[in-house]
């Protein structure tokens, strides 16, 4: 084999638990994933299945009472344990995030052009004034903002959600970072406002050679835009491969039961068909099933076995692993 | 066709807008619709925020008095009612909130909860309890539950209560304000077929809101879209989901994304540019036409009416066409 470049983003076996007054809540147990070099990696799951923690943790962003072991390593190198001043210098520079609520993260009383300007400035100081406004409106511009000239000079509050919201993506990825996180940057916007910043993301992705990690509940989202798709359910990592192979030959019983629960909008159904239902409820983080996580909720939770073995990610296909110990048996 | 069960005639709701200073400013938040919902049929309703979907639902339980316009139940105005007359048609309509959390008691159980509407309609005096426990179990909650407290309960269970909280006086409309959207995947197909199936068994008319057109599609006979205040296009499921004609439905319909990677890629998405105008000055003719790209002269001058193109499915466009065309 020829040595190769190490992976931009590799995460292994990292587990976050969180002393909390109700007892330890283990929020994500033994996560591995990677994203390569102009990939984009979605990472799907359910309220609570610890997407946010996930990316928290390569941020450097968990709050003192997290527990934290295994190992996120970018380009390489280690991140966790580095001290607060390093990750800072990462985040502006190399890794960036873009949340989901867009107002609260613009200054209502700057105009939107100096609050970019200033993400550009704060880790490239070289630019002149002249040079610093092209770039605004070149990255206005890039994310699909029209008359970028003229609304540079606007406040936040004469953007509209989509816009503002385009206007965050603008600042993260300002320094041209190798990787952007995206933590549900279109959850509860309108449809129509979504298409707008998928549109953006899109672009990022065949015109930059930045790498995103899409965090999202919306198997849609990621069907048309992932690269590779990572499922998560209550802290574990289910199922993990290429985009094809997951809607198309979907491994894990949760990812079947999530896509089977999903009503179609490019579907005709009649009117007795009914939606597959996972019984039961999403596990509560204190109280974690033992054996497979999802043991509670499977069609194919075998006694004795499922409810006492932890499964370990298996290769079901070429790069694409499933977390199941009956993944033989129900093919 | 069954008969209509709630009417709602050429509805307006505005909103004088009382600011300190400039001029007075109406918020146009519902202009001029008709809708009907009949038993056993679920009618949905979709459009982007603002455009007046909870406003239209609001005025149809009589939450809010319209500006004019008229909504009927069983025939009957409901804005001319009074006494017992309000108080039934209280019972036959009964609205349902997107998080219901925020409407019931947290101070008082479950079990007491669903008492009250009862208690209220003087209803089932004699075997309250015995119904309560029905009522839980119909919705599939555990009936040994109705001593516990609404915290207690997740968002899933929390929407079954909200549920059977509107069931429990044997409405036959039920106005549903996106019930759904706080829900997990998992959980939202579990209400979904409940709804499905309460509607069969109790003959229920549903006007659904929902901002996901893909629960519409799937739960409804017909489905309205709308943009600004009024309705652009409306008609059965299927007829407008596979055949839309309007181009806001189209780029609506477009913008969704699928489950499925090679048809998600292989999609030409209908980017709109630009902003919803804002209610207090809609466009003048089509409200639509700031962001259409078929727009023309006509657009601007003339409010164009819904049509009807074909058994049941209306447009209200100058120029209507199918996508492919
Ligand atoms: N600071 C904290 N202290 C204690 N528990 C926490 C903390 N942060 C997160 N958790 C718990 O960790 C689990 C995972 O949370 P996380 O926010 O990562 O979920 P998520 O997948 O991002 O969900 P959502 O889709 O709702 O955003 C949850 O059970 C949550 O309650
Ligand atoms: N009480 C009120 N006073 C003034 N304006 C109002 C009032 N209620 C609603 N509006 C305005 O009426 C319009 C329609 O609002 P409505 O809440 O009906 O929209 P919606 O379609 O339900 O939106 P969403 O999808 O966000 O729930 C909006 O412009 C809103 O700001
Ligand atoms: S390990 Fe068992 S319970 Fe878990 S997903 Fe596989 S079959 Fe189901
Ligand atoms: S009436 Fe004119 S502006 Fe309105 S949707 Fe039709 S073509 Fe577009
Ligand atoms: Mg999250
Ligand atoms: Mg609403």
């Amino acid at each position: 084999m020829t040595a190769q470049n190490p992976p931009l983003l590799m995460v292994e076996d990292l587990s976050i638990a969180f002393g909390t007054e109700e007892g330890t809540a283990r929020a994500v147990e033994q996560v591995s994933l990677r994203v390569e070099s102009g990939q984009v990696v979605g990472l799907v799951g359910e309220s609570g299945s610890g997407k946010s923690v996930v990316s928290a943790a390569i941020l450097g962003l968990l709050p003192n009472t997290a527990r934290v072991t295994g190992s996120v390593r970018f380009q390489g190198t280690e991140l966790l344990g580095r001290t607060e001043s390093q990750l800072r210098e990462l985040r502006g520079n190399e890794i960036a995030v873009v949340f989901q609520d867009a107002l609260s993260a613009l200054n209502p009383v700057l105009k939107v052009g100096d609050q970019l300007a200033e993400a550009i400035r704060v880790h490239d100081r070289s630019l002149t004034k002249k040079q610093l406004h092209e770039r605004v409106v070149e990255l206005l511009d890039l994310v699909g903002i029209s008359a970028p000239e003229q609304r540079a000079g606007l406040y936040p509050h004469e953007f509209s959600g989509g816009m503002r919201q385009r206007v965050l993506i603008a600042m993260g990825i300002a320094n041209e970072p190798r990787l952007l996180i995206a933590d549900e940057p279109t959850t509860a916007l309108d449809v129509t406002v979504q298409a707008q910043i998928l549109e953006v993301l899109e672009r990022i992705r065949d015109r930059t050679s930045t790498s995103i990690l899409l965090i999202t509940h919306d198997l849609g989202v990621l069907a048309g835009l992932a690269d590779r798709v990572v499922v998560m359910y209550a802290g574990s990592k289910v199922e993990d491969g290429p985009v094809e192979p997951i809607f198309y030959r979907t491994a894990h019983p949760y990812t079947r039961g999530l896509l089977a629960s999903l009503p179609r909008v490019d579907r005709r159904t009649d009117r007795t068909s009914r939606l597959y239902r996972i019984p039961g409820q999403l596990p509560n983080p204190h109280s974690r099933p033992e054996g497979c996580v999802f043991h509670p909720r499977c069609p194919h939770a075998q006694a004795a076995r499922c409810d006492r073995e932890r499964p370990q990610p298996s290769v079901v296909g070429d790069g694409h692993v499933a977390a199941c110990l009956r993944i033989e048996e129900i093919g | 066709m069954t008969a209509p069960v709630l009417d709602i005639r050429d509805l307006v709701k505005e909103f004088p807008l009382r600011g300190k200073a400039g001029p007075k400013q109406t918020v146009h938040a519902v202009s001029g619709i008709d809708l009907t919902v009949r038993r056993g049929q679920t009618l949905g309703l979709v459009g982007e925020s603002g455009c007046g979907k909870s406003t239209l639902a609001r005025c149809a339980v009589r939450l809010t008095e319209p500006s004019s316009g008229t909504v009927e139940l069983g025939g009957a105005d409901l804005f001319a009612m009074k006494g017992r007359a309000l108080r039934a048609a209280r019972r036959q309509l009964q609205m349902v909130f997107q998080d219901p959390f925020t409407t019931l008691d947290p101070t008082m159980t479950i079990g007491g909860i669903l008492r009250e509407p009862l208690e209220i309609h003087g209803m089932h005096r004699r075997r309250r309890d015995e119904y309560v426990r029905e009522l839980l179990d119909r919705v599939g909650l555990d009936p040994g539950h109705a001593h516990r407290y609404p915290h207690e309960f997740s968002g899933g269970q929390r929407q079954r209560v909200g549920l059977a909280r509107a069931l429990a006086v044997e409405p036959s409309v039920l106005v549903l304000d996106e019930p759904l959207s706080a829900l997990d995947i998992s959980v939202q197909s579990g209400v979904l077929n409940l709804l499905e199936d309460l509607q069969e068994e109790f003959d229920l008319g549903y006007l659904l809101i929902a901002h996901d057109l893909s629960v519409v599609r799937h739960t409804s006979t017909e489905v309205a879209v709308m943009y600004l205040g009024r309705i652009v296009e409306r008609g059965p499921v299927d007829a407008v989901y596979d055949g839309a004609l309007h181009p806001y439905t189209q780029a609506l319909l477009s913008a969704v994304p699928v489950p499925d990677p090679r048809a998600e890629r292989r999609r030409e998405r209908i980017v709109l540019t630009g902003d919803v105008p804002q209610a207090t000055d809609p466009p003048s003719g089509c409200r639509f036409r700031t962001r259409c790209r078929l727009a023309t002269e006509i657009c601007a001058s003339t409010v164009p009416e819904l049509v009807e193109h074909d058994s049941g499915h209306r447009v209200a466009c100058h120029h209507p066409r199918t996508i492919s065309s």
